[in-house]
């Protein structure tokens, strides 16, 4: 296999939902490149197919039919343990925060430290600090998820999911439970980070405000990709 | 070594989950209790039935014992041949032997009249019977015809015989129908099967039951000398002897009475069953409550599976709950149940106690329940899809 410089290929990737007669085609023969670094965006109306492709590229789905390689790592036929370990170097956020309740801030960042082998206790705790200093919450690391407005919740989830070093981030829709003027910064922030760390960005989103933050624009109808010009 | 795993640890998701959700971790804990303290009870009781069952076994002096094969327990002792203690005597372990006479007689109450069986043994006043050092100087007022020596500790209902013989009265009844005088008192204990004991001559007590066939008695005690191996003098013994006598060690003629009451009793079985409904009710409350842990945390456990844990290190949040929830449980559990035996103790006159066995296996019986309960929670976590939280 030739070594690449793209974090994520894909080709011809088709995806099917359900059994028998109720079996529904959601996805239709994509194409997708993105290069280390790069700051991708996906539009299109909603049940289009865009949160199956994100799930399949984050390797949270088996892969039916086509190629869809992650690092240079072939996903189709790909064993559980290897889907797992693979997940370890990418990065998610969610529409909804989904920090763990129980936890307070610094401690749902080092959850994503944690998934750094080789440090100690003490240098991954440092580090969850770090990257709530870096998203602007130095002084609410102790407070609990309820405590923090929606806006602090979703700077915890991206800083959680930078903690874990990734090569690749997902989001979907991490706008979408916040209001524009948050959303904008929440989105700036994630891209200046993800940028400094030279983390591929492959964010799904409806926020026509934020588009301009991208290297490329793709836009998905009906299960099928379409390369907008930036 | 531990510095390196103590460097390698991660955010204490079990407990934080158990701390951060108090009133979940209470109930639990309050179940767990519950289940741990209806164990002590119910198995203290038992075994302090079963204890109480030997209060006169433990006292003599014997390290190895003949019974006949007939006997089945305390209260229904069949006789055999004194000959065999005698050639029991050949041994040369053996330093003496004691032939003893037991039978439940009929003992009247010397102020309501009213009869009630009594545990009488008899036995000749020289010869060693109790460990008991006392016992020997009273024992020699048995020496005269019809005298008995009355256990102080027998129930109520015999009379107040020991009440009337510190006062100085001269306290004489009737058992069998024949004159008894009581010469003095000992302190042994009521039993499961005796309410109340005596001691007399054995010329005494075959003068109370006429029709004992001569030279059968009920129990052999034998006495070895230091050193010797109890176990093996006995099997020498049961190999040697004829098959009309069963040759115990004391711990064995002990044991012999306690299966008696464990197996053909149904006290064994209600205090166990007492016991595993603690456990059932246990292991309905933990498993409640960490599968609702579980439920209501499952979008959590598929995030952490998002982000690259194991399904197995998530298996282990639960198992660690479980581990803690058990651990936590159990020690309000084990101080209520001291508490309550010495309670028990006061009330009851019931030898319950703590034992190490005791504490051990309900400890082990609230662990298995914990871990049962986790092992089933369990199931709703690998429901868990990561693909589905987006």
């Amino acid at each position: 296999m030739a070594i690449s410089s793209l974090t994520v290929d894909i080709h011809a990737l088709s995806h099917w939902y359900g059994k028998g007669s109720t079996r529904r085609q959601v996805l239709q023969g994509v194409d997708l490149q993105i290069s280390a670094g790069e700051v991708v965006l996906l539009t299109g109306p909603s049940g289009c197919g865009k949160t199956t492709l994100l799930t399949l590229i984050g390797a949270l789905r088996k892969v039916q039919e086509g190629d869809v390689e992650v690092f240079g790592q072939q996903l189709r036929g790909a064993a559980r343990g290897q889907r797992q370990r693979l997940r370890r170097r990418i990065g998610m956020i969610f529409q909804g925060h989904n920090l763990l309740r129980c936890l307070t801030a610094e401690q749902n960042v080092q959850m994503g430290a944690d998934l750094l082998p080789n440090l100690g206790y003490r240098a991954r705790r440092d580090q969850a600090r770090e990257w709530l200093r870096s998203v602007g919450l130095e002084d609410e690391l102790g407070k609990l998820p309820h405590d923090l407005s929606g806006g602090q919740k979703q700077r915890v989830a991206i800083a959680r999911a930078l903690a874990a070093k990734p090569q690749l981030l997902l989001a979907d829709e991490p706008t979408a439970a916040l209001d524009s003027g948050t959303g904008r910064e929440v989105v700036e922030l994630l891209k200046r980070l993800a940028r400094e760390q030279s983390c591929s960005v492959l964010m799904v989103t409806h926020d026509p405000r934020i588009l301009d933050v991208a290297d490329r624009l793709v836009r998905m109808e009906d299960g099928r990709l379409y390369q907008t010009i930036s | 070594m531990i510095r390196a795993f103590w460097q390698r640890r991660r955010i204490p998701l079990a407990s934080l989950m158990l701390i951060r959700q108090p009133v979940r971790l209470a109930v639990a804990l309050a179940g767990i209790s519950f289940a741990g303290i209806l164990m002590f009870m119910q198995l203290g009781f038992r075994d302090g039935l079963f204890d109480a069952s030997v209060t006169v076994h433990r006292l003599f002096d014997a390290d190895v014992v003949l019974i006949s094969p007939r006997s089945t327990s305390s209260v229904s002792m069949a006789g055999f041949p004194r000959r065999r203690l005698i050639q029991a005597m050949a041994s040369p372990e053996v330093e003496g032997i004691t032939p003893v006479h037991w039978n439940l007689l009929l003992w009247r109450n010397p102020e309501t009249l009213g009869t009630r069986s009594i545990l009488a043994l008899g036995f000749e006043p020289g010869h060693p019977l109790f460990t008991d050092p006392t016992l020997a100087e009273k024992a020699k007022l048995l020496t005269q015809k019809g005298r008995v020596l009355f256990d102080e500790k027998s129930r109520a209902e015999f009379g107040p015989v020991a009440e009337w013989f510190r006062e100085g009265r001269t306290v004489e009844s009737e058992i069998n129908g024949k004159r008894v005088r009581v010469a003095g008192l000992i302190g042994l204990g009521a039993s499961f099967g005796a309410d109340g004991n005596l001691l007399t001559s054995s010329e005494t007590f075959l003068d109370l039951i006429p029709n004992t066939p001569s030279g059968s008695i009920e129990v052999g005690l034998i006495r070895l000398k230091p050193g010797s191996n109890a176990e093996e003098v006995a099997q020498r013994l049961q190999s040697q002897l004829p098959d009309d006598v069963t040759v115990l060690t004391k711990q064995g003629f002990i044991d012999f009475e306690q299966n008696y009451w464990r197996t053909s009793t149904s006290i064994g079985f209600i205090f166990t069953l007492g016991a595993a409904m603690g456990f059932v009710v246990g292991c309905v409350i933990v498993y409640q409550v960490l599968y609702s842990d579980v439920s209501d945390h499952l979008p959590e456990y598929a995030t952490l599976m998002a982000m690259g844990y194991k399904l197995n290190s998530l298996l282990g949040v639960v198992v660690r709950e479980g581990l803690l929830l058990a651990l936590f449980g159990y020690l309000p559990a084990y101080a209520a149940g001291q508490g309550l035996y010495l309670l028990v103790r006061n009330a009851t006159q019931l030898p319950v106690a703590m034992n190490t066995v005791r504490a051990v296996s309900v400890f082990s019986m609230i662990l298995i329940m914990c871990m049962l309960s986790a092992g089933l929670a369990m199931k709703r976590l690998v429901d868990a899809d990561p693909a589905e939280i987006f």
